[in-house]
């Protein structure tokens, strides 16, 4: 579930409200407001399209893992699917590359070893 | 407050923009019309394939290739298989999926070749998107539809809905023809990208005139980290499986019957163990699916070296089969101006009883997308809309309270009727009742792995309860995210409703459809079960290879 949205990186560029699938940011005068968490799908992908890396999912669909957390277990975390998925500044870095096409190649491993 | 309704013309009205509606959009621009898509998140994001990597059915243009790619499919399928079908998303899959190489950018294997079938999700998606719109496809995202529209000539001509977010609370499009693009079902269990997909377009499909088809194949089930949404199968492919005395739990005969460890979750916790998982898998991961190792860095678990819990999530209809029947080559339907695409389409044609994922669905989205979209283009054409024509909403359940608001001069609403029946149940406590029903019975992974008369006969009489409680409830606000909620809650109850029927209508089990008071596998004469009906569910059996 959505977890946080970091207020000092945030640019207010509202990609977020924009391209989260469940409408869970709202838009302001100022930054987005994390207006519907309830209604958060667990995607990830709002972070990918942040690219000031200010948005933090936890992977249970529950809050109650996630509010443990505090602002020092998060900062080292973010950014790092928009990273690891090889978008914008990191496009050209082969470490990053999009090697998705590995998929059937490791299924076929574990189906014939 | 007609000024709130923004209303828009045009030839092919594609309802969902997933994988299936952005093909159809890309499609119908190429064909010569307009097409405006209604997107209930953002069209790029929202649909299973946005957050998963769809590997693609994808066979090249050899006679022999194809034969045996098809027999294998048309044993699959026990009966219910069309080869015609499958041969025609084999080589619409063949010759369109490279066009979206234009906007995907792909990384060559390690031979420099470029594997066209294999497509991460978010990039996938992001890349349909942008070729939807240098097609000049016109996108209208977090604009969820309602109801579809009819003509008094019996065709569908458009839909209308709410819009989440913009200067508007509702949109209206009148259309040619609409394609139905909306995904299939999984009751909101956590399925990964999988919220959005409650089953209204099954619902307004139903409510124009549709039947639908197979939705006794609807009890598949995918294994994730217990509370996470991540049900991808590659990591799950090396995993070894504990109950809670330690004992291993024997592999499934099939690779997507997870019926055993669903008994063993009934004694607790199961923990799965991935240490099997070989050293160069391991490095790849990340470059793999980056989403798989952040959930479990973020979960605080060395997937490799320590066991974790797990849980199985219901898919319903996504990796299931049943959906709205395809009545012909042209992926219409039993109404006239009515087409279907993708998961909310009954696969099997192409799959018969057993899950097409892995590739068979994606080839399906993509290409029945395509077929969709020309012959609703042809539709059009040939049935042009004329712009003083009345058209009405051809359905409301969950929407009691709507107000007449779209009553323009073309307009009519079919909302008077229930009005005048007096105030309804003004209820936010039936809707989480319902979410409770629609949970035990459709999510149980035992209930749906273990079927029998009793069990579904006590799920029907619930879930008639429950459409019942919604079908004239009254939102607590009638704001567009309080509507378009009690739509949704409607529109999963009724395909729960279709599913159990169904389930309850083939005694004999078949493919992922397992009765356990029944020894006989399949029957003498290959048959589907046909359903529909809102308010009153129906089923009958149909020979394979007949019409109607
Ligand atoms: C984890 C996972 C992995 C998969 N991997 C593979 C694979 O490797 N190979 C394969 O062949 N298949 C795979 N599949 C299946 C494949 O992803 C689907 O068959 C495909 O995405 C179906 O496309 P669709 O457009 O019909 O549905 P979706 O992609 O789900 O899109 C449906 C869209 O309709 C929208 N919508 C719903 N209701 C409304 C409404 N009322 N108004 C407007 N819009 C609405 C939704 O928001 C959504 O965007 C996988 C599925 C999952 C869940
Ligand atoms: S996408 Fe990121 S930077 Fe932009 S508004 Fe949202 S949180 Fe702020
Ligand atoms: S994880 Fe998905 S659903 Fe949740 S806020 Fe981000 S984009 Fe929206």
């Amino acid at each position: 579930m959505i977890t946080s949205l970091d207020t000092e990186r945030c640019t207010a560029c509202n990609q977020c409200v924009a391209t989260c699938p469940r409408d869970v940011f709202e838009k302001t005068e100022h930054i987005p407001t994390i207006a519907r968490p309830q209604d958060c799908q667990t995607c990830f992908l709002c972070e990918l399209y942040c690219t000031a890396d200010a948005l933090f999912v936890h992977p249970e669909a529950e809050p109650a893992m996630a509010a443990r957390l505090t602002p020092s277990d998060i900062t080292p975390l973010l950014g790092e699917y928009r990273r690891e998925s090889g978008w914008d500044e990191w496009s050209e870095n082969p470490r990053y590359a999009n090697q998705h096409w590995r998929m059937e190649d490791v299924f076929r491993l574990a189906r014939d070893g | 407050m007609t000024d709130r309704v923004r209303t828009y013309d045009t030839d092919v009205l594609i309802i969902g923009g997933g994988l299936a509606g952005c093909w159809t959009a890309i499609s119908a621009r190429r064909a010569g019309v307009r097409a405006i898509v209604a997107e209930k998140g953002y069209c790029g994001t929202s649909g299973v394939a946005a957050s998963a990597g769809p590997g693609h059915w994808f066979v090249p243009p050899e006679a022999r290739l194809r034969e045996e790619a098809i027999a294998r499919r048309m044993a699959g399928a026990q009966g219910l298989g069309d080869a015609r079908w499958m041969e025609r998303i084999i080589d619409r899959t063949y010759r369109t999926l490279p066009d979206i190489g234009t906007h995907y950018h792909y990384t060559p294997d390690d031979s420099g070749a470029v594997r066209r079938h294999a497509l991460r999700g978010p990039e996938y998606l992001r890349a349909l998107r942008e070729k939807a719109l240098a097609a000049g496809a016109v996108l209208l995202d977090h604009s969820p539809a309602l109801q579809l529209l009819g003509h008094r000539d019996g065709r569908v001509s458009g839909a209308q809905g709410v819009s989440r977010q913009g200067d508007g609370d509702e949109w209206l499009v009148r259309a040619g023809a609409v394609v139905l693009a909306t995904g299939g079902c999984a009751f909101r269990s956590h399925l990964l990208g999988g919220s959005n997909n409650t089953g209204d377009g099954l619902l307004m499909a139903v409510e124009a005139g549709a039947a639908l088809s197979g939705m006794e194949f609807s009890s598949f089930f995918t294994v994730a980290p217990a509370n996470t949404p991540l049900s991808r199968a590659m990591i799950f492919s090396f995993a070894r499986y504990y109950d809670t005395q330690g004992r291993e739990i024997a592999k499934p005969a099939a690779p997507n019957d997870h019926s055993a460890i669903a008994v063993a979750l009934q004694g607790g916790p199961v923990l799965c163990d991935l240490s099997a998982t070989p050293e160069i898998v391991r490095r790849q991961l990340p470059q793999i699916s980056p989403n798989v190792t952040l959930t479990f860095r973020r979960l605080g678990i060395d997937p490799f070296t320590q066991r974790f819990p797990i849980s199985l999530l219901g898919e319903g209809t996504i990796r299931g089969v049943g959906g709205v029947r395809v009545t012909g080559e042209d992926a219409g339907t039993d109404v006239p101006g009515l087409y279907v695409a993708g998961d909310v389409a009954s696969r099997e044609p192409v799959t018969g009883p057993v899950t097409g994922g892995g590739a068979v669905n994606a080839a399906w989205a993509l290409a029945s997308g395509c077929i969709a979209a020309e012959a609703a283009a042809r539709s059009a054409l040939e049935n042009p809309l004329d712009q003083r024509s009345i058209l009405e909403p051809l359905g409301d359940a969950g929407l009691s309270t709507r107000r007449d608001r779209t009553n323009s001069s073309t307009t009519r609403s079919a909302f008077a009727n229930t009005l005048s029946k007096g105030p309804t149940r003004p209820d936010a406590s039936a809707s989480s009742e319902v979410e409770i029903v629609l949970r035990e019975e459709m999510l149980s992974p035992t209930r749906q792995y273990f079927r029998n008369a009793d069990t579904l006969a006590a799920a029907s009489a619930r879930l008639s309860a429950a459409w019942g409680a919604l079908r004239d409830a009254t939102p607590p606000s009638a704001g567009p995210r309080e509507r378009q909620r009690f739509r949704e809650l409607a529109a999963m109850t009724a395909t729960a409703r279709w599913c159990t029927a169904s389930a309850a209508a083939r005694t004999e089990s078949l493919g992922m459809h397992r009765r356990t008071d029944s020894s006989t596998n399949g029957s003498d004469v290959p048959a589907y079960v046909i359903s529909g009906g809102a308010d009153t569910v129906w089923t009958r059996r149909q020979a394979a290879g007949t019409v109607s």
